[in-house]
């Protein structure tokens, strides 16, 4: 067979996992703030800082209306355009970012308020100032806080979930997806250019890694899978909001050691054996 | 007799280093190069020394048998969940081959167990860096959850003894998930008021950093130690520049607040059994 032949062979195959890899990438999507505003509107009040070091703005943060509750909401922003997503860094947050989401969950605790934490994050920044300033640290705080804490949290990821930076904000009741959403323990070009020291079959470790929502919800890690809201279509918030503020209400109605209980069996089955 | 009373510096060695070709013949398994200060060392001298560079103070990785023997009275440790064992769950590719070779040395990444140190009960748990540089799959972290469990239950302490490359990518999302079930259980047993001593060894990264090996009550390190979320390759691709030769090693970590120090092999034991009796822990028999 001639190059050209198995070129076109190859772009033949087809990697549907990858093809939603792509998708929540897609620069085009809407991200976290859009979500803020199509669901809350103008009821949503921004809160910034860690008070530990300063504003990481990969995450933004703040208290909301939905209907008549008040609710903590958390996401991860990657930013609209290239100003933006400069200034947001990408959506790869700093340890002060995953210090603020704390911050603002224990408020929220406080306060016996929900917590909405939207996710969309290739990962949680890999440099020398977030190393030096503790980054596993404050993602396993986060871990360690989220898994005990005494209000209902529910997490959507709406783009990509990636790895520990994700998980950072979602030790919840309940983990949504977006249908175009993916969430994976590494990226599939980390684990191709890892395991097969390639970084172009990117596509076949997509498939291998089991990272589409369709994949986390046969392999029972998440709940729901959500429909791909369009921007023109109000009518999905709506809904998304409603079935949001119901998930909200059965969780705000058990006792929180109930609640932190079921937190806890949620995870504790993954992975258990007999 | 007290386990580090022959433990002596030994320096003697080091001349030897430079031109190995004039050292008189001897069986190759008796010698081993220090890494770090290429120091020639003869086996049994090393042994004897903590499997620490008698020259230039190296801290050699230890077996999981080995970092048991360092930690536990003599002949206390009780494995618990030596049975549960690494699946190919996700049917990802090329992993069969992987596990079937790793388990040529163990069967799982971590060994938890029950021991006595300095006397006092302990639920210990030790990473294995020769099961694929004791990386996090759901057996890993459902044997560390299971160890917290029992130590809640026993209202014992527990320490943990890391060494890891992070969470295994051929376990996918199910891995990463172990991240938040050990520390759930790490939380539980911290909410029942009982003590967590975490020992970092060389390596310890990733998923592992992110989560119960920074969750320790007391965090302690071997020198030397390279301990880090993101390993310095990854950063140095994303910075396209060369790290500080001392970057993420335990005593740039000391040194930055995110451990509480940096304790030599030969003090380990001493250290660790000290602070367990400080949290009120007592001796049995």
């Amino acid at each position: 067979m001639s190059n050209a032949a198995k070129e076109k062979d190859k772009e033949k195959e087809s990697f549907p996992a990858y093809e939603k890899v792509m998708a929540a990438r897609d620069s085009k999507k809407l991200t976290a703030v859009d979500y803020i505003s199509k669901m809350f509107g103008d009821s949503f009040i921004e809160l910034h800082g860690d008070r530990r070091f300063s504003d990481d703005k990969a995450v933004v943060g703040g208290i909301a209306m939905l209907y008549d509750t008040p609710v903590t909401i958390i996401g991860i922003e990657k930013g609209r355009n290239t100003k933006e997503r400069v200034e947001r860094n990408f959506g790869q947050a700093h340890p002060e970012g995953y210090r603020k989401a704390l911050r603002l969950m224990k408020q929220a605790e406080k306060f016996h308020r929900p917590v909405l934490c939207l996710v969309d994050t290739s990962g949680a920044y890999p440099g020398i100032g977030a190393e030096e300033r503790g980054q596993g640290q404050a993602i396993a705080e986060n871990l360690m806080e989220m898994m005990t804490l005494k209000t209902p949290v529910l997490t959507i990821v709406i783009g990509e979930g990636g790895s520990g930076g994700a998980l950072a904000l979602a030790v919840a009741d309940e983990v949504w997806m977006l249908e175009n959403s993916v969430y994976s323990v590494i990226s599939p070009e980390g684990c191709a250019s890892i395991l097969w020291k390639d970084s172009s079959k990117a596509p076949q470790a997509a498939e291998a890694l089991r990272m589409t929502a369709q994949d986390l919800f046969d392999l029972r890690v998440i709940e729901r899978i959500i429909r791909q809201p369009r921007a023109d279509d109000q009518a999905m918030f709506e809904s998304l909001k409603l079935l949001v503020s119901r998930t909200f209400e059965k969780n705000l109605a058990l006792d929180t050691a109930e609640l932190t209980e079921q937190r806890y069996a949620r995870f504790r089955r993954i992975g258990a054996i007999g | 007799m007290d386990f580090f009373a022959f433990v002596k510096p030994k320096n003697e060695l080091e001349a030897s280093s430079n031109k190995p070709e004039n050292v008189p013949f001897v069986p190759e398994e008796m010698w081993v190069k220090c890494p770090k200060c290429n120091a020639m060392l003869l086996t049994t001298d090393m042994e004897e020394n903590l499997h620490v560079c008698t020259h230039c103070g190296h801290h050699f990785r230890l077996s999981v048998r080995q970092r048991i023997e360092l930690l536990a009275d003599r002949d206390s440790f009780r494995e618990h969940d030596a049975e549960l064992t690494a699946k190919n769950i996700l049917d990802f590719p090329g992993y069969d081959a992987k596990l079937e070779k790793a388990k040529r040395n163990a069967n799982e990444s971590v060994c938890c167990g029950e021991c006595r140190i300095g006397g006092i009960k302990t639920v210990l748990c030790v990473m294995n860096a020769e099961f694929m540089m004791g990386s996090m799959g759901t057996v890993t972290g459902e044997k560390i959850t299971r160890a917290f469990e029992y130590a809640t239950d026993a209202g014992l302490p527990v320490v943990v003894c890391t060494v890891s490359g992070g969470a295994r990518m051929q376990e996918g999302i199910l891995s990463l998930m172990q991240m938040a079930k050990t520390s759930g259980a790490v939380k539980r047993h911290s909410d029942a008021g009982l003590l967590y001593i975490t020992i970092l060894t060389d390596p310890t990264t990733g998923g592992v950093t992110a989560s119960f090996a920074m969750e320790g009550d007391i965090i302690l390190a071997e020198p030397d130690t390279l301990v880090a979320f993101a390993g310095p390759r990854v950063i140095e691709q994303t910075m396209r520049q060369k790290l500080p030769r001392d970057f993420q090693t335990s005593e740039f970590v000391l040194q930055k607040g995110f451990i509480d120090a940096v304790v030599s092999r030969d003090k380990l034991k001493s250290t660790v059994a000290r602070l367990l009796k400080m949290h009120g822990y007592a001796e049995v028999e």
